[in-house]
């Protein structure tokens, strides 16, 4: 191994001594969590970098951390250009359209008890199964654009908000009901005051792992047919030709793209819910 | 009527409504291929007719459920277990990696979560990672890992299930961080007059303590693990498993095959869910603490 491994796994213990550190004597400090935690993430880009540079490692089969990011800067169109194919128009077209309809169908199947005793075993049934794999039925049906992708992450994000939006409509307990019915509100009113915003921290506990899944489900799609651009599109072909930074910039990009999305839902989330316990006293 | 028989009832009554919609969706999607045949032959055909056709249709666009169950009794009845064809064949490969990956997994996840619950500057510096890591498209980069590792010698069934390994070593580690936290003060002081050491500590309290979350995320990171497995085998190159059955199907216009290799995963999965289940029931219940 050459110096450039050497110096990363010298920084590497050098950091982690610092980390161990600033854990055990500054701790309660505002700035010690995300330092320490920032800290890691270079560390281990640093060992990345080194260690492949040290051990002269092929980038057909690790690309540098740097390679990579040159790549990113390079293809910037191309990402783009699949980044608004799958995430824009499969995903979040999907992700709304699915996550919609579960909401509605929470709604209406509230209203009856038995189907709600019914739906909810059957729900958490398909939620476990492996969905991804109706896809190529999808795009069999729908066709190899971003009609059939939406169409994937639809049914994959539909059971979890349901079961989640389902459990969170009954929510409230008898305490609460009895004040609404003190109240003299009818059931439109008690829907809209008392349950519906009790069950927002169940919607939005679906809708964050929904976030996930709906990126996984336009992506995964496109591994059976996609017209010439879209990341999992971009993904396949690139590991054809072995060009393993673009397959690793097109993974920053949906790394990005999922944290962000799962980071706006949460900034939602903590706006809606405010009231919520986990919510307070920070 | 008890509460189970109700919770049954409506069940069943939720799986018929789910049936009959499957039906009639099949007889409509179906149907137009069948009138495009009559038109072409010139013929007209009823629809009494047509909905018997598009009941049978070789290459439906939309099997029915009894077309569906026959593709699986053929596949696992049908043939040798080891033949190409016989789906028995093509889960046992299947679940081979899923246990493989899940193994994997949960021991990472487990020596992560001690470690993070022990060490205050690991749960400072990888506990925000390892929730970060779970928000990136894992099952994405599957084709790649497979792809790589090949060129680099390695084959089979590794590759896979360290896809698997993956998905469910999240579940177990949050769930195991939550469990080996669950003594309170009280059960720690107690711990403490007794003079016991850490190891004494971990395995007479957090462990026991930990066992209802550990099967909890056992669950899931099972279910985890398969869906892991059936996606790593998507990549062109794979020719067994349940995932190389979905893609061969779909490049064949094969439905009735890729619906009966779905209807398999399904299984599969249950039956995996349910063995943790009892798994579950009988160390809990060893343990004195079933519910």
């Amino acid at each position: 191994m050459s110096a450039p491994g050497w110096a990363a796994i010298a920084f590497w213990i050098g950091a982690t001594a610092l980390n161990i550190h600033i854990s055990n004597r500054y701790a309660q400090r505002v700035w010690a969590r995300p330092f320490v935690a920032v800290l890691f993430g270079v560390t281990l880009l640093v060992l990345w970098q080194g260690l492949v540079t040290g051990l002269s490692i092929s980038p057909v089969i690790l690309p540098a951390p740097s390679a990579i990011a040159a790549r990113l800067m390079d293809s910037l169109p191309l990402l783009w250009g699949d980044f608004t194919q799958t995430i824009v128009k499969g995903a979040l077209s999907g992700y709304l359209i699915g996550c919609g309809a579960a909401v509605i169908v929470a709604i209406l199947v509230d209203r009856s008890p038995f189907l709600r005793r019914g739906l909810l075993p059957v729900g958490n049934f398909i939620a476990a199964l492996p969905i991804v794999g109706i896809a190529p039925i999808l795009v069999m049906w729908f066709g190899f654009d971003w009609q059939s992708k939406a169409a994937v992450v639809v049914v994959m994000v539909f059971f979890p908000v349901l079961i989640n939006m389902v459990a969170g409509l009954a929510a409230t307990d008898a305490l609460q009901r009895d004040l609404m019915r003190t109240y003299s509100a009818n059931g439109r009113q008690s829907l809209l005051y008392l349950r519906l915003p009790a069950a927002m921290p169940f919607l939005f506990n679906g809708l964050k792992i929904a976030t996930t899944l709906a990126l996984i489900g336009a992506i995964v799609a496109e591994f059976f047919g996609s017209p010439t651009r879209g990341m999992g599109f971009r993904i396949s072909t690139a590991v054809g030709q072995l060009d393993l930074p673009l397959v690793w910039a097109e993974i920053t990009v949906a790394a990005l793209a999922g944290s962000g999305f799962f980071g706006l839902m949460a900034l939602i989330e903590r706006a809606v819910t405010f009231w919520h316990p986990s919510q307070r006293g920070r | 009527m008890t509460e189970l028989a109700k919770t049954m009832s409506a069940v069943m009554a939720v799986v018929m409504v789910i049936i009959g919609i499957w039906y009639v969706s099949a007889v409509a999607l179906n149907s137009r291929w069948e009138y495009d045949q009559a038109a072409r032959a010139g013929t007209q055909i009823g629809t009494a007719e047509v909905i018997e056709r598009t009941l049978a249709q070789e290459r439906p666009m939309l099997p029915a459920p009894h077309q569906v169950l026959a593709g699986l009794w053929q596949g696992v009845t049908g043939y040798a277990i080891t033949s190409k064809r016989s789906l028995v064949y093509h889960a046992g490969v299947t679940l081979s990696a899923t246990l493989a990956g899940f193994a994997l997994g949960t021991a990472a996840g487990l020596l992560l979560a001690i470690g993070i619950v022990y060490s205050r500057a690991m749960d400072m510096s990888v506990m925000p990672w390892a929730i970060a890591s779970q928000t990136i498209p894992v099952l994405a980069i599957a084709p790649m890992v497979i792809v790589v590792l090949a060129s680099v010698g390695v084959k089979g069934l590794l590759p896979k299930a360290l896809i698997a390994a993956w998905l469910s070593f999240f579940p177990v580690l949050v769930g195991m961080i939550k469990g080996l936290r669950a003594p309170d003060g009280m059960q720690m002081d107690l711990l403490r007059t007794y003079n016991a050491a850490p190891v004494q500590t971990f395995f007479r309290l957090r462990l026991p303590m930990s066992m209802p979350y550990l099967f909890a995320s056992l669950k899931v990171g099972i279910t985890a693990a398969l869906v892991g497995t059936i996606v790593a085998e998507l990549p062109a190159g794979a020719t067994a498993g349940l995932g190389a059955r979905l893609l061969s199907g779909s490049y064949y216009g094969q439905t009735i095959q890729i619906w009966s290799a779905l209807f398999a995963a399904a299984i599969l999965a249950a039956v995996l869910v349910a063995i943790v289940g009892l798994a579950e029931r009988a160390v809990l219940r060893a343990m004195g603490m079933a519910r």
